[in-house]
């Protein structure tokens, strides 16, 4: 069928491979916006933009301070999510009990503000970012070659996925916060402190953000408009998996990645589109998500 | 006579702009079981949300155990020792019943029930553990409900109308567990419209109205006071 089509394997593995690498951010980033969406009710229109700053930072700390990609790797999602922390603690807390337009307002100028802030001082041209010496080179898996920091990323992005389900779904942390959820005064009211947990939950999504943007430093150039670039399509994922469910964003995010890749080979001119093809439909058919709870 | 376990004094709360408390005055003794009486509105709910802190504004004096709460987040207010039981029972769907039971963090390093003891006040639950939060019978919900403030070393316990809509047996099972746990040291502030049930639990009786607490009477008295209790409650 593929010599009928006239595509040959290397290209169908090929697109595979950057669809699989996509969707290691795609799910990475609507994770992050579920577990944010799911506790605070905040659709996190900055998500792209602490992407970028993630990215940015570790070519910072690169740049002047010698710090190399292992260490940005846990230090950058740090000093991001507290950035973040802090985000919610003196601007997004003040939104809450409002409608959802307004934080999501806040989010839009935020991201706006912080782009344009990268602009202005590093220009909108990409800056290199080498892969670690570790992880230079490919495996040749016989049919194809795979580079050995494309396998790390999709690896890596695996784990810190299931690693951040697991601890949502199956442990006590996570059940205070599938209870806060669901009715905070009453979790509140057991003892637990609430409003600490929010400004937390909103530290660790942005800081899976920032993860995300150490990731795709060496893969996409750091570039301030990178986060604006990704952030509408990590949208659609979250809409089409459905708003708030962890594993739903996760596997979509997977999944839409490797339908986009495949669209490249069989057919490229919708293969920018396709996902919000799919977003258009899954609104029409099942508009909680394929994954989501009706409302 | 012992010190109050709690002592409200001159309490008012708000939701939004309708003020629905105006003054209520009351006090709870270490080991009692009193009840709260009133018709629908009189606001007992509000009374327990307000100790609880956990409505929109209040003011005047809520001291638990000689420590004034009523500027304390609700938080803090149970990690002093003070629980509820909700009316509406708000158990957590997304939760499995274990995780039900085992979210309410611990107050204090001793004091509460073992699993065991609960598990003897309320073998269905133990049979459920594994199921969800949601697929429990209104009687299982109200047991899970008190069944997890009592693990947790909180000493003074808030039940609101625990036993409505519920079977006259399991009506009868949530007596006894309160039977139980008053004699296991617990002091317990009861909202109850079961008048008649509450008055084989309660040590003393206050009656709510608009507001406020308009009468109060040991149990011992309740049979000589029945007349008035039914103009107030207007059963």
């Amino acid at each position: 069928m593929l010599i009928a089509l006239a595509i040959t394997p290397q290209q169908l593995y090929g697109q595979l491979l950057i669809g699989l690498i996509n969707g290691s951010f795609y799910a990475l980033l609507s994770l992050g916006l579920a577990v944010i969406f799911g506790m605070l009710n905040v659709v996190n229109f900055a998500h792209g933009a602490f992407y970028m700053v993630g990215a940015f930072v570790a070519y910072l700390l690169l740049q002047y301070g010698g710090v190399t990609y292992w260490f940005a790797l846990f230090l950058v999602p740090a000093i991001v999510g507290l950035l973040g922390a802090v985000v919610e603690r003196l601007l997004i807390r003040r939104l809450a009990g409002l409608d959802h337009l307004y934080s999501l307002l806040l989010t839009f100028g935020l991201a706006l503000a912080m782009q344009g802030l990268f602009q202005y001082y590093f220009g909108s041209s990409g800056k290199p970012y080498p892969a670690p010496r570790e992880l230079a080179g490919a495996y040749n898996l016989g049919f194809m070659f795979l580079p050995k920091y494309r396998a790390w990323v999709i690896v890596c992005s695996l784990v810190v996925c299931l690693a951040t389900w697991f601890a949502i779904e199956k442990t006590r942390l996570g059940a205070y916060l599938r209870a806060a959820t669901e009715n905070p005064t009453m979790v509140r009211a057991f003892g637990v402190n609430v409003p600490l947990m929010i400004t937390a939950t909103y530290g660790f999504g942005v800081a899976l953000a920032a993860f995300a943007g150490v990731l795709a430093a060496p893969i996409y150039q750091v570039r301030p408009g990178m986060g604006a670039d990704i952030i509408a399509v990590v949208f659609a994922v979250v809409v089409i998996g459905g708003m708030g469910s962890i594993l739903g964003s996760i596997l979509t995010g997977f999944a839409l990645g490797v339908v986009e890749g495949l669209t490249k080979v069989f057919y490229p001119e919708i293969s920018n589109t396709v996902v919000f093809v799919i977003m258009a439909i899954v609104l029409i058919i099942r508009p909680s998500g394929l994954f989501g709870r009706a409302a | 006579m012992p010190d109050a376990a709690l002592k409200v004094a001159g309490l008012e709360a708000w939701y939004g702009e309708s003020h629905i408390l105006h003054g209520v005055d009351f006090e709870v003794r270490p080991g009692e079981v009193v009840t709260l009486l009133g018709r629908n509105g009189a606001g007992k709910t509000t009374t327990l949300k307000s100790i609880m802190g956990i409505v929109g504004k209040r003011k005047g004096s809520v001291t638990y155990q000689g420590r004034e709460t009523i500027a304390l987040s609700s938080d803090r207010i149970a990690r002093a020792g003070i629980a509820l039981c909700p009316e509406e029972r708000a158990i957590f769907h997304s939760l499995s019943v274990r995780e039900n039971l085992m979210l309410p963090p611990r107050v204090a390093a001793e004091g509460g029930l073992t699993l065991e003891r609960i598990f003897t006040l309320f073998p269905n639950l133990k049979e459920r553990l594994a199921s969800g939060g949601g697929k429990l019978s209104g009687g299982e919900q109200q047991m899970l409900a008190i069944a997890r403030i009592l693990r947790t070393g909180a000493k003074f316990l808030m039940l609101d109308e625990p036993t409505e809509g519920l079977a006259p047996v399991i009506v009868q099972q949530i007596g006894r567990t309160i039977q139980e746990i008053k004699k296991a040291g617990f002091t317990i502030l009861l909202v109850e419209q079961n008048f008649r049930w509450a008055s084989t639990l309660a040590d003393r009786f206050y009656v709510m109205e608009h507001g406020r607490i308009v009468e109060r009477f040991a149990a011992a008295d309740l049979s000589a006071n029945m007349d008035k209790l039914h103009d107030y409650l207007g059963v």
